[in-house]
């Protein structure tokens, strides 16, 4: 990959084949977990005649989903007070939907704007901002499902399972500080 | 949206709770980069870049920070804004 630069009011950088296909994967497949979630939210005839969504009160089960939708406070101590819990509740299902737009619209932005088979990218500050934040959510999920930690080590033992996947999440934390670095110049 | 009638809101003490400020809270996580951390900070809330790094690095050592604070509506925007960001926020109460 030639790294990120700034050229005027655009960045611009240029992706293997290969690279470009691991980048469309995997947005498409976190693009596709937030569809899903967003497909399982409650319908109703009042939402469909006033216009105002609303999204599932309680949080996704699956561990990824749940970092990428977070709660509006802290419910993980050991007795969350009522007031806090129902407060969340109401939080999410008012604010979920929207939070499912934007990220789904980030992830939707990449997959317009980086070529299947690799190749110059070039894109508009906002759109650099899109992928930005679509980067992030990969690696989110990646950070999840690998259970990375602080200081996480360039490689693991080969007898890890996880070995053969840690080398795409430290490919793209490279990906994204070169891309907020090319922006902030 | 209707206005709720107020009823008996003459105690000053009550008052006072009523208008407590909330704040936004970003926690540390092992995932978000620091620069991207601090590029956030000022795109979403205009910091200047001081501002923004004090607050990241904030968040890095001691586990959180609090990078906004007012009323209810307000830091529900800005938790709802850092969560679009993939930022791990939470509001609560000032205490």
């Amino acid at each position: 990959m030639n790294p990120w630069r700034r050229d005027g009011d655009q960045v611009v950088a240029e992706l293997e084949r290969q690279e470009a296909a691991v980048l469309r994967g995997l947005v498409g497949q976190i693009n596709d977990m937030l569809r899903a979630r967003a497909d399982e939210a409650p319908q109703d005839e009042l939402a469909e005649l006033t216009g105002i969504r609303t999204g599932p009160a309680t949080a996704p089960d699956d561990p990824i989903l749940s970092r990428l939708l977070p709660d509006f406070h802290r419910l993980d101590s050991d007795q969350p007070s009522k007031e806090d819990m129902d407060s969340a509740a109401a939080l999410r299902s008012l604010h979920e939907p929207t939070l499912l737009d934007l990220k789904t619209g980030v992830a939707g932005v990449v997959l317009e704007t980086c070529p299947p088979d690799g190749g110059k990218v070039r894109l508009s500050l906002e759109q650099a901002d899109a992928w930005l934040s679509a980067i992030n959510d990969v690696r989110l999920a990646l950070g999840t499902a690998l259970d990375v930690e602080e200081d996480m080590p360039d490689e693991l033992p080969d007898d890890d399972p996880r070995a053969g996947h840690l080398p795409v999440y430290h490919w793209l934390t490279v990906v994204q500080e070169e891309l907020i670095h090319a922006m902030s110049s | 949206m209707t206005t709720p009638v107020e009823l008996g809101k003459t105690d000053g003490a009550d008052l006072a709770a009523e208008d407590k400020p909330w704040q936004t809270i970003v926690w540390n996580d092992p995932v978000n980069l620091m620069s991207y951390v601090t590029y956030v900070f000022q795109k979403l809330f205009g910091y200047s870049r001081d501002k923004a790094t004090k607050l990241m690095l904030d968040v890095h050592h001691k586990g959180k920070a609090v990078v906004s604070s007012g009323d209810k509506d307000k830091v529900e925007a800005d938790v709802a804004r850092l969560h679009a960001a993939g930022l791990w926020a939470t509001m609560e109460r000032d205490s």
